[in-house]
């Protein structure tokens, strides 16, 4: 192993991330906010992940974590509430659609839109010590 | 928290190929059901997942299906049949990454060649069998600890 590699491994496991609240983030990502629950300002988000893919966000399920992801299909409304995630971040100023909205809206999901791509977004949100829903 | 269950309790979902605005609702429903009864949140959520995971693959691939649970005081079971092609090779389809779907199922974000794994990985046992032309049957335990 590598210093570098060794050093981040060491670090994943000293380490396990900040909670950091979904109004900070929707800041940071300068994010507009589509669906609101009343309860928004007191949401806490322990960890994040960045996906396209339904079943690498359901092998990752973790609670309180903040989906990153270019999908606005209601599936990930329903993906979202089976893996435990509390919020949906949209990137490159992607907007869902009505029956999205409309589902998130019955779940109490939180919905977020970015101009930043995925990969901004995702390194901003690591630089303010939000962490991996896991890391082996 | 003690399990409020006494009695076996039993349902089924009926699911229908194509029909992915009706996807998840099995999962829901029966994340509800775990809740009510005092499931611990982790187990509820591996069920729901490995349900989820399985309504999609009847969804994308077959024509109908039924989906069943069993819940007694030490585990659930999920039995899930479908009228679909069949799996030709068991063992490929269980490899992480290994997908059959078509573009427009990948276009929404499924067919990533997870979902017999994660329905695997969520399980305490689970047991696969297809008949090429006939369906595919799966069936999990969740234990209950």
């Amino acid at each position: 192993m590598t210093e570098l590699r060794k050093k981040t491994s060491d670090s994943r496991q000293s380490f396990s991330g900040k909670n950091v609240k979904l109004k900070e983030i929707s800041q940071l990502l300068e994010a507009s906010i589509i669906v609101s629950p009343e309860n928004i300002d007191d949401i806490n988000i322990e960890s994040a992940c960045s996906a396209d893919l339904m079943s690498d966000v359901l092998y990752y399920h973790s609670p309180n974590s903040l989906l990153i992801t270019g999908l606005t299909q209601p599936h990930v409304i329903r993906t979202a509430e089976i893996a435990g995630i509390k919020a949906i971040l949209f990137v490159l100023n992607k907007k869902p659609d009505s029956r999205t909205i409309e589902l998130a809206q019955q779940q109490n999901i939180p919905l977020l839109s970015t101009q930043l791509c995925m990969y901004t977004a995702a390194g901003i949100l690591y630089e303010a010590g939000v962490r991996s829903l896991r890391d082996y | 928290m003690p399990l409020n269950i006494t009695d076996p309790i039993e349902g089924s979902f009926q699911l229908i190929g194509g029909n992915f605005a009706q996807a998840g609702e099995a999962s829901t429903q029966l994340k509800i059901k775990l809740s009510a009864l005092g499931v611990d949140e982790l187990l509820i959520r591996r069920a729901a997942i490995a349900t989820f995971e399985a309504e999609m693959n009847v969804i994308i691939y077959a024509a109908a299906g039924w989906l069943n649970y069993h819940i007694t005081p030490n585990c659930i079971t999920i039995r899930v049949e479908d009228m679909g092609p069949g799996i030709e090779d068991i063992e490929k389809a269980m490899q992480e990454g290994y997908s059959t779907a078509p573009e427009w199922v990948r276009e929404l974000g499924w067919g990533a060649g997870m979902g017999l794994p994660n329905m695997k990985k969520n399980s305490d046992t689970f047991k696969i069998d297809s008949v090429v032309g006939e369906g595919t049957t799966v069936e999990m335990v969740i234990n209950f600890p």
